[in-house]
């Protein structure tokens, strides 16, 4: 088995924090591998299911939605498995207490994914609060921009969560400094001018963007966005990124599987992706 | 004569116009209204809660357009179109039969018409996206989306591109693609691509979603011409600036016609452009009473409305903070109107300000009430106005009856209904 408990983990709990979960992986030269996976679809008992089998099949940290009507960020698929979550009553609180119910089960960071409206409505001090209390690493939040992030992220910190910022294709180079300065954890590397969803090939530039970023700052860098298998993992790693994050092509992935089967599809996928990022 | 209207027999005493505002708001807090925070705040509401990617075509965009307002050649330009392309201005209109109609035995409010229906493609919409337009070219950028609703707003971003020979692309949901079948029509014929939005409840909130996904896909060669006085800064202000030749020309119009200021402005309320086009210039002018009017849908008690401000709870959609309908976890909700242009869950962030301050006051009429208002004004008028634009008319049932005598009311006679025959026919079909 490639992933055990963290014995770098600070916290009362199993759970590592992002930072000492990078500093292992860097150590031992690997990529961190970083699936995603929507709660709830098509229900939060499987998710916790595949949860497990993720780490077991070498993921290094996991990125969890959590499903908003909205999704301004995300193409199809991830707009379709967050239909789908909602309409089997996925709720913030649901998906922190099925995190709850993992504890001392699952031992790699979890990071939720979501948008700001569903964190605004619980408010973001409450919301951080149920977090960390349910072992939460950290957080990321597509359509909270760095100016918009700046009440979140002290808000987030002050409870060991790291609020996760992205940089885009388009976003200028003092800029990108800037953010990657703010980000906690690592920083996030939006590798498509574009949404989520699966590219047949990477655009060229995001290699002199994983340099720039590493240039600029001692974060960790993971890249993400369109990201669809085992050569695209390959190819990031070789690029000098520190994490990839793969969600489409996993949900889709999980969504063909036959029902009873998503938590071994979505292992079996996982592993494939663990061989490409070394 | 309209049997379905009840005639109003009682009236309450006309009071005076500043007492009826919720509370009084300070100098400070209009000056927010005129010129928003450096991240397009109007006190809490606004922002760009955005994705990443779109954060620098936001700034180029806010940077355009200041440098644009500056610059003779850009208002010049954009005055000589508004005038020989769009048919500005547009006139002030005494109603006088409508005004005969809310006659009391002691008068009653005198009612004016800003012919907004009068427009070139025969609604407001086209003022933003004429003057949406000409910043493309400036910004170079050849391709345009939007996103519309009724459809109004289509046909007009349609009209501007086929002038100037930029590629159009409009999003627009399946079922307002149904209701506003003739719109679709038009766009088309204008050269645009109308593409089908499925997702959701297939109307605007999700047009506008798939809008904001394109642009994020294709910023670099894109510029979207939003529609609304919503989204992300500097949206909001952009498109109530390009709106505000409305209140600007009223303005002119009242002093012409009665030599003083409007006492009360009406306008429908969806995203609210033509209601922020009409108040901008009068906001500072405390006398004057500003009314938005919500849809209710089947009624706001249904659950089955469009009543954002009445309703809703602060929330962030499409990139800004304002009021959304929204479920207890902070899923945005399916509004529902008869009228597709205010079927819409949230509202301009500057008008959830304004209702804040006390400065602006915010009703709601039913689907019913606007088809009534529709048949009054087209009946006595001689006026088909938009679906849209009758929920403004139909708020005169309650508003005349509290207005003393030779009060001045100006309307934003936003739209025509042509649009909407086949929609009021459906509804309206038995009773004709």
């Amino acid at each position: 088995m490639i992933a055990m408990a963290d014995s770098l983990a600070p916290k009362s709990n199993t759970q590592a924090t992002i930072s000492s979960r990078f500093q292992r992986v860097q150590a031992e030269g690997r990529l961190a591998l970083m699936p995603f996976l929507m709660a709830g679809d098509p229900d939060l008992a499987t998710t916790a299911e595949v949860l497990l089998s993720l780490e077991q099949s070498g993921a290094d940290m996991v990125e969890l939605g959590i499903p908003y009507s909205d999704p301004l960020a995300d193409g199809p698929v991830i707009q379709a498995a967050a239909s789908r979550a909602l309409a089997s009553g996925t709720t913030p609180a649901r998906v922190l207490q099925m995190l709850i119910d993992l504890r001392g089960k699952l031992s790699i960071p979890v990071i939720l994914f979501t948008y700001t409206n569903p964190l605004f409505n619980r408010g973001m001090e409450r919301f951080c609060d149920e977090a960390a209390e349910a072992g939460v690493a950290g957080l990321v939040v597509p359509d909270l921009p760095l100016e918009e992030a700046e009440r979140l992220s002290p808000l987030a910190s002050a409870r060991g969560l790291d609020l996760v910022l992205l940089v885009a294709p388009t976003t200028p180079a003092e800029r990108m400094a800037r953010i990657a300065e703010s980000s906690r954890g690592f920083t996030y590397l939006v590798s498509v001018t574009g949404v989520t969803g699966e590219r047949s090939v990477m655009e060229e530039r995001v290699e002199s963007l994983v340099q720039q970023l590493k240039l600029s700052c001692s974060n960790p860098v993971a890249v993400g966005f369109g990201i669809s298998g085992p050569q695209q993992v390959r190819q990031v790693r070789n690029w000098g990124a520190d994490g990839a994050i793969v969600g489409s092509a996993l949900v889709k992935r999980m969504a063909a599987a036959a029902p009873g089967f998503v938590a071994q599809e979505a292992g079996l996928f996982c592993k494939e992706l663990r061989n490409a990022a070394g | 004569m309209i049997l379905s209207i009840p005639r109003v027999v009682s009236f309450l005493p006309g009071v005076p116009v500043t007492s009826t505002l919720p509370s009084q708001p300070k100098d400070a807090d209009l000056a927010v209204s005129a010129r928003p925070s450096a991240q397009g705040r109007f006190g809490r509401y606004g922002g760009q809660y955005v994705p990443e990617t779109l954060m620098p075509a936001l700034a180029e965009l806010e940077q355009a357009a200041a440098q644009a307002w500056k610059d003779p050649a850009f208002t010049t330009e954009l005055d000589r179109l508004l005038r020989s392309y769009v048919g500005r201005a547009t006139p002030l209109y005494e109603a006088e039969r409508l005004t005969a109609h809310y006659c009391r035995p002691d008068g009653g409010p005198r009612i004016w018409l800003k012919r907004e229906d009068l427009n070139h493609t025969g609604a407001h919409k086209i003022n933003n996206a004429l003057g949406q337009a000409l910043l493309a070219l400036r910004m170079g950028k050849k391709r345009i989306i939007a996103e519309t609703g009724a459809g109004q707003h289509g046909v007009a971003t349609a009209t501007v591109c086929a002038r100037f020979g930029l590629e159009c692309v409009v999003y627009m949901g399946a079922e307002d693609m149904r209701r506003q079948a003739l719109n679709v029509f038009r766009m088309r014929l204008l050269g645009a691509t109308v593409q089908p939005v499925t997702a959701g409840t297939a109307t605007l909130k999700d047009a506008t979603s798939e809008a904001i996904r394109d642009w994020v896909t294709n910023v670099e060669s894109t510029h979207y011409i939003l529609g609304s006085v919503a989204g992300p800064h500097p949206y909001p202000m952009l498109v109530r600036d390009f709106h505000a030749v409305i209140g600007q020309e009223a303005r002119q119009q009242c002093a012409e016609a009665f030599g003083r200021l409007p006492d009360v402005l009406l306008a429908c309320v969806g995203g609210g452009s033509n209601a922020m086009g009409l108040f901008h210039p009068f906001v500072q002018d405390r006398s004057v009473r500003m009314i938005g009017v919500e849809a209710a849908g089947d009624g706001v008690e249904t659950g089955r409305h469009a009543a954002t401000i009445t309703e809703g709870r602060v929330g962030v959609l499409h990139g800004a903070m304002s009021l959304l309908l929204q479920d207890d976890e902070g899923q945005v909700q399916e509004a529902h109107s008869i009228s597709a242009g205010l079927d819409y869950p949230g509202v301009g962030p500057e008008h959830s300000y304004l209702c804040e301050i006390g400065r602006a006051e915010y009703a709601a009429v039913t689907d019913q009430q606007a088809l009534d208002a529709l048949r009054l004004v087209s009946e006595l008028e001689g006026i088909i106005p938009a679906l849209e634009t009758a929920h403004a008319f139909a708020w005169l049932e309650t508003l005349c009856p509290t207005l003393a005598a030779g009060t001045e009311v100006v309307i934003n006679c936003s739209g025509r209904g042509d649009k909407d025959v086949n929609t009021v026919a459906e509804k309206l079909g038995n009773q004709l």
